[in-house]
């Protein structure tokens, strides 16, 4: 997620985009060659990689780390159960060599491959397996990210010295999806048995390809190539130990000041960048290592239960009046595409739904009539004497992209509908969800490699923010969350794609993506399929 | 001398409790709490239900009423415990700890090139017999106050680290990674002391004694240093107590833009997510610097003027 700072953020957008100006002008004269990865020869091991992020979350603990600035350093010091292909997003072995799902998507065995230790020398066993996730919900509201996953646990069930069950209440098919993430990295028992605090500042022993050899708070982490390695994912190209010695993560608030430096060679990667930033990295020799984040794309979702929003009509003239290519054009990065479905075309199960999702105003024009909704003196639409206006709530963490907001505004006001945009700091975000008072909200975006991320935002049986009428798509969402045959599972999921998108409860806008810009001395630098990267195949000249 | 130590120091204490006790309501009166900024930042990656929010705020305390928060913290941070920060689980006393070295560095570097510098400027612009160079120098302070730190500190950036690259852009790993900031740091502080400083030098320069210094024959060179810096130089010593004050607010900028670690970048990250007990450690410890640099001012003033005297009824301010 961009991580925004409310006041100093919006200043140091706009002073990013003038260096971004600044720079445009006088860089002009430097070396123009495209910054292709091609001419790379054959990969060789040694150096250290440099690069610079734009936020430290403070805390060395994947398990309660969320922010994808800091877990592109902690992913490489843990290892996962499983690991998922990020081209096929299939689930493939990684410290598990096989596993069984249960029939009933509540129980899951995992075979450990023998001979992992975590960095201190503890062997990575059954028993390991079960400390860790025992101890994942009294980690405290730093893990609410793996917490969610570990939803109804029941226990851990250590079959033999190298085989876990995990057990749950109800159905969780999302789990198997889970246990490739960080959040659910393992950990030795001797960093379980601490405090979630201790944890954090000390930092956890991980059985990664690479391990945390310094940190200092809000400057920099570094990581060391694990010796004797041997244990990687079966996603990876490289056997054995990773190929760099070691990786400097460097903190660089300012995302033009990160852009000059790897422009300027200073650093070796950068992550967060910017549409502004993009002219300095092709002149500085740099390309933009891009995948679009799974999960629920960036939209525009209704309150289903006000009076205005309630008639599927609006909701539908308001998705068909929104032009998805104009605003990815306009604000996003370069080659943003429009959202084709209300998942993201990364994320398994991903139906393309791009001919219901069409720019038509004169279809939105003729549902609002039909609706009762007709053309007043100032081109906002009135039924029965009332405007048809609706409050969109924009959070600060939507960042940058406010302005993408204004645009669907204007779009929107084109047929009739005005939008009254209101901005709250993120720290509301909890009460006002509580209350309901909006028509929409903006954003709404969910990162994560599974199409449970429509149960979790669209279920009435979660926190139903957008407070939806439930029936059809809760048992459509209910079913997918049993089912663990993958055809069966896709075929539901893709139903309440259809469902979601035929009933505008929420409008698509954009499939977001995370841009890290990468050296072209730099090769085998790769994204994961939830969003981070994969440093153990990567190697520079 | 001594009533009036006693009666400084009570009045500190004062400040450093007023100034605890507003930022505790001010933190309080914001919409939302660090729970609500936890639940917040995982916006994209998960929901938190209003169950789990329950659970958490009793978790770290946030359920309890005001009153009993207060006192509590208030309790702990007389004892010098000020608490562990909400985000990253660390004691606040090792946050600032860990920030406060970085910070003294950079303003250790800024404060003494602000006074050089911004001394220098008033002396030559007094000094010269130049009018029209004495017009550009007089005006050069009001040009650098119209200056924003962080367009100072980004143009530095641009033309000494990207184009001609003698300096890093970023860090505080060496000494070079401290030219740049300190100099963004000093601009804005020099043109105040220059600002004064001319003022005041101007001013003094017009005194009857100064006449008097120069019928008895008094060089230019005596005359300025020797008589009418050390009478101008005290408004300008005033200012270098708000001047601590003006670079601590400004190591916030400076720090950012450099991406260097201190006490403006916690203030920052701490504003952000609501850390209460991080941003209460910061502000504590400000008022703390504020009121010590204010003292030693007062406590300079009869060094230069033995006219002053540090009474209590005299300098009751």
């Amino acid at each position: 997620m961009t991580k925004d700072r409310p006041s100093p953020g919006r200043s140091a957008s706009s002073l990013a985009l003038m260096l971004a100006l600044v720079t445009t002008s006088s860089a002009c004269g430097g070396a123009a060659s495209g910054g292709a990865d091609a001419g790379s020869g054959p990969p060789v091991s040694g150096g250290t990689l440099s690069f610079a992020v734009a936020t430290d979350a403070g805390c060395l603990d994947p398990q309660q780390v969320g922010s994808s600035d800091t877990l592109y350093a902690l992913r490489q010091t843990v290892d996962s159960l499983t690991d998922q292909d990020p081209a096929t997003g299939r689930i493939v072995p990684w410290l598990a060599r096989s596993w069984e799902v249960g029939d009933d998507a509540r129980s899951f065995t995992f075979h450990l491959r023998p001979g992992a230790t975590f960095s201190d020398g503890t062997p990575v066993d059954a028993a390991a397996v079960k400390k860790n996730f025992d101890a994942i919900p009294d980690l405290g509201g730093l893990a609410i990210l793996a917490q969610g996953y570990l939803d109804g646990y029941r226990g851990t069930r250590v079959v033999d010295e190298l085989t876990a069950e995990v057990v749950f209440d109800r159905p969780n098919a999302q789990f198997l999806q889970a246990t490739s993430t960080p959040g659910l990295g393992l950990v030795s028992p001797a960093d379980v048995a601490k405090s979630p605090e201790e944890r954090c500042a000390d930092g956890v022993h991980g059985s990664g390809p690479f391990t945390v050899s310094g940190y200092r708070q809000n400057q920099s982490l570094t990581l060391e190539r694990r010796a004797g390695y041997s244990w990687g994912s079966a996603a990876w190209k490289k056997k054995g130990a990773a190929y760099l010695d070691g990786v400097k993560f460097t903190v660089v608030a300012e995302s033009g000041v990160r852009a000059g430096s790897l422009g300027s060679g200073q650093v070796d990667a950068i992550g967060g960048v910017r549409r502004q930033d993009e002219g300095v990295l092709r002149r500085g020799n740099a390309r933009v290592v891009r995948r679009a984040n799974p999960g629920v794309v960036f939209n525009l979702g209704f309150n289903n239960g006000r009076p205005l929003t309630r008639d599927a009509r609006v909701r539908q003239a308001a998705q068909a009046a929104v032009d998805r290519a104009e605003i990815a054009a306009a604000v996003f990065p370069t080659g943003t595409r429009a959202a084709t479905s209300v998942l993201s075309r990364t994320t398994p199960g991903y139906t393309d739904l791009s001919a219901g999702l069409a720019h038509d105003p004169a279809r939105a024009a003729s549902l609002l009539t039909e609706a009762g909704w007709t053309e007043g003196g100032d081109g906002i639409r009135r039924k029965d004497g009332r405007k048809l206006s609706l409050t969109v709530v924009s959070f600060s963490n939507a960042g940058a992209y406010g302005s993408a907001l204004e645009l669907v505004q204007q779009q929107l006001k084109d047929v009739g509908i005005e939008l009254v945009i209101k901005q709250l700091q993120v720290t509301q975000f909890p009460e006002t969800i509580k209350t309901g008072d909006y028509d929409a909200l903006w954003g709404g975006d969910l990162t994560r490699a599974d199409p449970d991320a429509l149960r979790t935002l669209y279920s009435t049986h979660q926190v139903n923010s957008y407070r939806l009428p439930g029936g059809e798509l809760d048992t459509l969402l209910d079913r997918q969350a049993a089912t663990t045959d993958t055809a069966e599972r896709d075929e539901l999921v893709a139903r309440a794609q259809r469902l979601i998108v035929r009933q505008a409860y929420v409008v698509p806008i954009v499939d977001q993506e995370a841009l890290i810009g990468v050296s072209r001395h730099v090769h085998g630098l790769t994204p994961g399929a939830s969003g981070g990267i994969r440093l153990h195949d990567t190697w520079k000249r | 001398m001594r009533r009036y130590l006693l009666w400084r120091l009570a009045q500190a204490a004062g400040v450093l409790w007023a100034a605890y006790t507003l930022a505790f309501l001010l933190l309080d009166l914001l919409p939302g709490d660090p729970v609500a900024a936890m639940a917040g930042a995982g916006l994209n990656s998960t929901q938190v239900t209003p169950e789990r929010l329950a659970e958490l705020r009793a978790e770290y305390g946030f359920d309890r009423p005001l009153p009993v928060r207060y006192a509590a913290s208030l309790g702990d941070a007389l004892r010098g415990d000020f608490g562990t920060s909400v985000a990253t689980g660390r004691p606040v006393a090792d946050t600032l700890a860990d920030a406060l070295p970085p910070t003294l560095q950079l303003t250790a570097v800024a404060l003494p090139l602000a006074v050089l510098g911004g001394g220098a400027l008033a002396l030559a612009a007094t000094f010269t017999r130049h009018r029209k160079l004495r017009n550009l120098l007089l005006s050069l302070p009001s040009v650098g106050i119209s200056l924003p730190a962080f367009w100072v500190g980004l143009m530095l950036i641009q033309v000494l680290s990207f184009r001609v690259p003698l300096f890093p852009a970023f860090g505080n790993d060496t000494a070079a990674g401290l030219v740049l900031p300190a100099v963004t740091l000093a601009v804005p502080a020099a043109v105040l002391v220059a600002q004064v400083l001319s003022r005041s030098l101007l001013e003094v320069l017009d005194e009857p004694y100064v006449g008097t210094a120069r019928a008895k024959g008094a060089g230019r060179a005596r005359v300025w240093f020797r008589h009418a810096l050390r009478n101008a130089s005290l408004p300008a010593l005033t200012v270098v107590g708000v001047l601590a004050g003006q670079l601590t607010a400004n190591a916030v900028v400076v720090e950012n833009v450099f991406s260097r670690n201190g006490l403006g970048r916690i203030t920052t990250d701490a504003v952000t997510v609501q850390d209460i007990p991080v941003v209460q450690g910061v502000v504590v410890f400000g008022a703390l610097v504020f009121v010590l640099i204010n003292l030693l001012v007062d406590l300079a003033y009869p060094l230069l003027d033995r006219r002053i005297v540090t009474s209590v009824r005299r300098s009751p301010a």
